[in-house]
């Protein structure tokens, strides 16, 4: 190999990488805590809501799943302003991401929500405490201790995908080296650099959603 | 100016898909021979190679799919070979692919019980012929619904070989929408067309899962 890898000529544009990269943490950060509320408000429609609710929450999942983000993406950015409904590219990312990751969170945390045994419910209602109670102190709060490891993957993944957002040119992280990559040609110094970041960012995010859990969910 | 009806729409669509199978299945079929290696390179027992496949996995499984395709895109070319951008989505989706169905399949194998590596080592069986005639016979049996489960996402992952300018189903999307100004229908039918690819292989593999379970 005549090439000889310059990594220096990537100083100059420490500031654009940074921005890129706290802008996939902030992106990844909201988009995490609205996607599991979406998840569980779903997961919780669709074990106990009406039977229709529990179709339309059904139909959402599958069609999530069973799509690319990239397609949920440029549908959302560049199909829905055909019907009227204009979003930035920041906001058409986020809604992407909270859409993407409620559909994987509703079938984690179903799961886990089917998992809690059904006396615990009839005692929870025996004990005169109410539908919400009951969801909120011992089913929720069940599943989530169950399901907490599977759903912390999923954030990593969701992490991941997100820097797919560069190409409705969200400035993510990815976008800013497409565009570090666009002003010295160094393609492969960037990429490699950003990409030792994400895997940086992954192990950091999985210690940290480690040590969250034990917090969380020390007692017992 | 050229004009494009529903079914020119369609089916530009539908010939496009050919190449988003074509390459699903390529990276999916090498994937799996990856994947079995690094799977007996993992189980091995021999630090070096298990150090590796570690770290090879957490690589792939840890940075962006796109940005491995954009490093063995530029990465290759700077051997001063040229790559097209066909060769780089197989290679990434292959290396891709591997690193998951290896993890997955490390699973399986670690399902088996302790026992029977024990009793067909006190049978003077090698390690790769434990592995052949004992350990994977019966690890294969629960393998298949979380591979089944894991192609889905096979075909998901080729989109963004449309990023790196591969046509595919993804990229012909993009390229009909710029050419007839109705993203609203050309990405519906996009996201239709994958759903008719995946969903078959979602069903299938939780059907799997479900017979497993009651066999247990």
């Amino acid at each position: 190999m005549s090439y000889k890898l310059q990594f220096t000529e990537l100083l100059p544009y420490w500031n654009v990488l940074l921005y890129g990269l706290l802008f996939t943490i902030v992106l990844t950060v909201v988009s995490t805590a609205a996607g599991i509320a979406v998840g569980t408000a779903s997961a919780a429609a669709r074990t106990f809501g009406p039977l229709w609710l529990g179709r339309i929450v059904a139909v959402y999942v599958e069609l999530i799943r069973n799509t690319p983000f990239i397609v949920q993406l440029f549908f959302i950015f560049f199909g829905l302003p055909a019907l009227g409904l204009k979003l930035s590219e920041s906001t058409a990312a986020f809604l992407a991401m909270v859409i993407n990751l409620g559909a994987y969170s509703t079938e984690i945390i179903r799961a886990g929500i089917e998992a809690v045994p059904k006396g615990h419910i009839e005692a929870g209602l025996s004990l005169a405490m109410s539908k919400w109670e009951v969801l909120r102190h011992i089913v929720l709060n069940q599943a989530f201790r169950k399901i907490y490891p599977a759903l912390s993957s999923q954030i990593i993944i969701v992490m991941l995908g997100s820097a797919v957002v560069s190409q409705i040119s969200a400035e993510d992280l990815t976008y800013a080296a497409n565009f570090v990559a666009s002003r010295n040609f160094r393609n492969f110094e960037v990429y490699l650099l950003v990409a030792l970041a994400y895997l940086l960012l992954a192990l950091l995010t999985r210690s940290l959603l480690r040590a969250l859990g034990r917090v969380i969910f020390k007692a017992r | 100016m050229l004009q494009f009806s529903f079914w020119d729409i369609l089916s530009n669509l539908l010939v496009a898909t050919q190449w988003t199978i074509v390459l699903s299945l390529i990276a999916f079929f090498c994937g799996g021979i990856v994947g079995l290696i690094l799977l007996f390179m993992r189980t091995s027992r021999i630090a070096p190679l298990e150090w590796f496949t570690k770290i090879y996995i957490e690589f792939f499984q840890g940075t962006p799919l796109l940005m491995q395709l954009f490093l063995f895109f530029f990465g290759i070319a700077l051997f001063g070979v040229e790559v097209s951008p066909w060769a780089a989505a197989t290679l990434a989706l292959t290396f891709w692919t591997s690193a998951f169905l290896a993890e997955i399949w490390r699973g399986c194998v670690e399902s088996i019980p302790k026992g029977q590596w024990e009793a067909s080592s006190s049978l003077a069986l090698s390690y790769i012929e434990q592995m052949r005639y004992v350990i994977l016979p019966q690890a294969s049996r629960i393998a298949v619904a979380p591979t089944v489960g894991f192609s889905v996402q096979v075909i998901k992952g080729t989109a963004l070989a449309s990023i790196i300018g591969f046509v595919e189903l993804t990229k012909a999307g993009t390229m009909l929408n710029n050419a007839t100004f109705r993203p609203f229908l050309v990405y519906s039918l996009v996201a239709l067309i994958y759903f008719c690819l995946c969903f078959p292989l979602s069903w299938w593999a939780k059907k799997i899962e479900g017979r497993l379970n009651v066999a247990r």
